[in-house]
């Protein structure tokens, strides 16, 4: 493959990056934690299409709003139970739960499912198209397509619907926030339903490119999506994309042209590099501390 | 000299002591089952990694998720060092254990001192981070025999050794603790601010904590290694992690004692109960989140409160001399 | 030469001025009052002067040495060490340990001698005890010595405060509404502990304080800052009926 090609895989796989980022800076804004558990919600979304589609033959816009529902519930229910004890617990005892949670999920799939790798058929039944030399699969297309979509309508609803501005509001400050009448669990609720289902969306994209779901295909790229969101600028939508996509490429390219091996080694290295020379990120924000 | 003679001391000694001859008893008299003898072992190594990693969780209060990266490299370092060298083992086996923690600890060094400046979160993704470069690069060099594991090590560790560097590892980690570096320590994790507002040096003592943990990580991975025979990178995976910090997270962070308990109960349980096996990482997952619900709920605080209050009370009232009148 | 000398100072928290010009002269020995309005930039003062907020212009000097812009760890080590509003104890460790913390510094002993229990540990570790205990006393905390901090009164939280920011042996002591919450008896008792810690350690005090009684009781001069700039300064019984000082606090 020549190196257009690769820049095109890393196109496509930094706009699942840039999906799930999104989830991921979502929940980091508003409920200030960093949701360990949102890489296997994908898990979960993709068992749920696979369910849907394979064993219930159900046509892929079915199985695809199964799992955006199944995975927005859980989201929400997880949010409840485990996290909203947590509100004003320190960061590591959130983080920790989160870690539990992740490890849940993950126990409960392999439990259900067996470790074994499940096949997954395409949702995405658009063929490719031929530009001059180049290939550009239908979920390629698709993915990329879907991605800048929900990244312009999730800064329309933050910037224009009252729910997005309450979200702004609560990321701010919570306690104003409550103070000037918004429901300050209920928009933590929205973004955790909200983030599931973006998780959802990248799920389904993600099996549909690769063919795959196990109890831990989420966890990696879970993890590399929050490593997308830090690079981007934790909290900010256009960072998560620009996390996102710049991580699908150098990806993409050093396993072309480094290492199969060494690519996730390479993915955090940037992450580290980034945090050292700028811990907020290509377009984050600096918070100060109040004392 | 005298003040190391104290009531408390002496009984630590003693039970230190007859803890190792019962158990060297029950190994002897063949009451405890082959099974029992070869999980001494790797009870022990995970009691070196839960305490060590309670110096960086419990008591600095950050959540590093790369222990077993710093075991790996001690490990790796460790067992290369007496695959390479041709010395008689006494000689070769402690300085093995040496520099595979010396070497985890610079590790520290490097990974610590910029990933130090970060606070929570971020700190925890970068030694994810970290661990997993680790294992990455273990698994691409010839060296370390790359995914096949390295092969060939002499299997030197014993029960008599994990003991000794048991007592080691809890000898410096609670005096350390109970010094006026340790209560640095813990005042990072209490009250950063306030820290430095005292003059408290956050970064040193930060990194102090951190390296002290990577040094006994990278020993217990050394006496992994020489016990196994085998190291794979794989082992080292984030899940170490993970079941180290469960121990810590289920023993009590901050409480040395409560992770010896749980590294010995984690480690056994699973061999005991086999059926069990399938389900652990569930209840791992569950004990975890549970844990964390219940320290933070503020009923069982009040209650886990008024048990810790009533036995200062007492504590108290008997050094006034049964007075008894407190105030406030 | 004054104890402590504020040039100055201002800081900008995003376009906004949040302290502008401050001047400031304290001499040694004074009990000196920091008074105005809630958000008037009292607290970012004291932010600024130990270190947790960088000025944006301006200077302040201890004894003559210049400290602007240094470091909270460095300033402490200099001589100034503060209690702060809402107040930042170390709630899981106990009250003897808080004021430790506080002699940390002064003690040498090293970590490897500290692991070997070595002589010099026992020797310092005792020295640090009793000092605490003696700072302890003053505040009349010695019986709670074993007690974590968060399971003390409130009250007793800001004592132990000030007894943890004199361990550190300051020049230059720093309040942050001591008073706050407490009830009068409370503050009367604390005006006095304010008045002996000047007179038993040679301490000069800047504190902020809404309570009038408390600032009118013992402070000989005061500054009254109002969106960020001074408003007027002096003796203490003067600038209270300063008519501008009445107007803002009361309003129009």
């Amino acid at each position: 493959m020549g190196f257009i090609e690769q820049l095109i895989n890393g196109l496509n796989l930094g706009s699942i990056y840039a999906l799930m980022a999104l989830g991921y800076t979502m929940v980091y804004g508003i409920a200030k934690m960093l949701n360990f558990a949102h890489g296997d919600i994908i898990m979960v979304g993709a068992y749920t299409l696979s369910l849907v589609m394979t064993n219930l033959g159900m046509p892929p816009v079915v199985a695809i709003l199964a799992s955006v529902i199944v995975c927005s519930v859980l989201g929400v229910t997880i949010e409840k139970i485990a996290y909203k004890p947590l509100r004003n617990a320190s960061p590591l005892t959130v983080l920790i739960t989160a870690i539990g949670v992740s490890y849940f999920l993950q126990s409960v799939a392999l439990l259900i499912f067996g470790s074994n790798k499940r096949k997954v058929d395409s949702a995405i039944t658009m063929s490719g198209i031929k530009i001059g030399g180049l290939e550009l699969t239908g979920e390629s297309i698709v993915t990329l397509g879907i991605t800048i979509l929900i990244m312009i309508g999730l800064t329309l609803f933050i910037k224009k619907t009252k729910i997005g501005k309450a979200m702004l509001a609560v990321s701010e400050d919570k306690g104003a926030a409550q103070l000037m009448g918004i429901n300050v669990n209920q928009t933590i609720s929205i973004t955790f339903a909200i983030g599931s289902a973006l998780a959802a969306v990248a799920g389904v994209l993600f099996v549909s490119s690769y063919g795959f779901v196990g109890p831990y295909t989420g966890s990696l790229p879970g993890i590399k999506a929050f490593v997308a969101a830090v690079l981007g600028g934790i909290g900010s939508i256009p960072g998560a994309m620009l996390g996102g996509i710049l991580l699908g490429i150098i990806e993409s390219l050093s396993k072309a042209y480094i290492s199969t091996n060494l690519s996730d080694a390479i993915v955090f290295a940037v992450l580290i590099i980034v945090l050292l020379v700028k811990p907020s990120g290509l377009l984050g924000k600096i918070r100060m501390d109040k004392v | 000299m005298k003040k190391l003679l104290n009531k408390k001391n002496i009984i630590s000694v003693i039970v230190t002591v007859a803890l190792y001859i019962a158990i060297t008893l029950l190994m002897t008299s063949g009451m405890l089952s082959r099974q029992y003898q070869s999980l001494l072992v790797p009870v022990g190594i995970n009691v070196i990694l839960a305490v060590s990693l309670n110096l960086t969780v419990g008591f600095l209060g950050e959540l590093t998720l790369g222990h077993a990266g710093f075991m790996s490299v001690g490990a790796y370092t460790g067992c290369l060092f007496t695959i390479y060298m041709d010395l008689p083992t006494y000689i070769e086996f402690p300085i093995a254990l040496l520099i595979g923690g010396i070497v985890a600890a610079l590790f520290g060094i490097i990974i610590g001192v910029p990933a130090l400046r970060l606070k929570g979160d971020y700190l925890a993704i970068v030694t994810l981070a970290f661990g997993e470069i680790i294992r990455s690069v273990f698994t691409n060099m010839n060296i370390t025999g790359g995914a096949g594991g390295l092969k060939g090590i002499d299997k030197t560790t014993n029960y008599t050794m994990v003991y000794v560097l048991i007592v080691i590892t809890v000898l410096v980690i609670s005096n350390l603790v109970k010094s006026r570096h340790g209560r640095a320590i813990c005042s990072i994790r209490d009250n950063i601010i306030a820290s430095e507002s005292l003059g408290i040096n956050v970064v040193y003592h930060k990194l102090l904590a951190f390296v002290v943990a990577a040094f006994f990580a990278g020993v217990a991975g050394v006496l992994y290694g020489h016990n196994l025979g085998i190291l794979k990178p794989d082992t080292f995976d984030f899940n170490k992690s993970i079941e180290i910090l469960v121990m810590v997270v289920m023993g009590g962070m901050g409480n040395i004692l409560g992770s010896i308990i749980a590294a010995i109960v984690i480690t056994i349980l699973p061999e005991v109960l086999r059926g069990l096996a399938d389900y652990r990482m569930l209840i791992y997952s569950v004990v975890l989140i549970l844990m964390m619900i219940l320290n933070a709920s503020p009923k069982f605080a009040e209650y886990k409160e008024n048990l810790f209050s009533k036995i200062k009370i007492k504590k108290v009232a008997r050094k006034e001399n049964g007075d008894g009148t407190i105030r406030g | 030469m004054a104890l402590l000398e504020v040039n100055n100072l201002s800081i900008v928290f995003g376009g906004l001025r949040a302290v502008d010009g401050f001047n400031l002269k304290i001499e040694k020995g004074q009990l000196y009052g920091l008074i105005g309005p809630n958000g008037a930039g009292k607290t970012t003062v004291f932010n600024m002067l130990t270190g947790v907020y960088k000025p944006t212009s301006g200077t302040f000097s201890l004894d003559g040495e210049n400290l602007t812009g240094k470091k909270a760890i460095e300033i402490n080590r200099k001589g100034i060490a503060r209690t702060f509003q809402n107040i930042r104890l170390f709630d899981n460790m106990s009250v003897l340990d808080n004021v430790k913390i506080g002699l940390s510094n002064q003690k040498k002993y090293t970590v490897v001698e500290s692991i070997l229990r070595l002589p010099r540990y026992f020797k310092e570790e005792k020295e640090m005890d009793e000092k605490a205990i003696e700072l302890l006393k003053v505040f009349d905390l010695d019986k709670e010595k074993d007690f974590l901090a968060s399971n003390l009164p409130y009250g007793k939280q800001r004592k132990l405060e000030i007894a943890r920011a004199l361990a550190t042996n300051p020049k230059l002591l720093l309040l942050d509404e001591p008073a706050a919450g407490m009830n009068p008896n409370e503050t009367a008792e604390l005006m006095d502990t304010i008045r002996f810690v000047r007179d038993r350690f040679d301490m000069t005090v800047l504190l902020i304080e809404h309570d009038m009684k408390l600032v009118g009781g013992i402070c000989e001069e005061i500054t009254v800052l109002n969106f960020g700039k001074e408003l007027a300064h002096g003796e203490t019984s003067e600038v209270l009926n300063h008519p501008q000082v009445v107007t803002a606090y009361l309003g129009e």
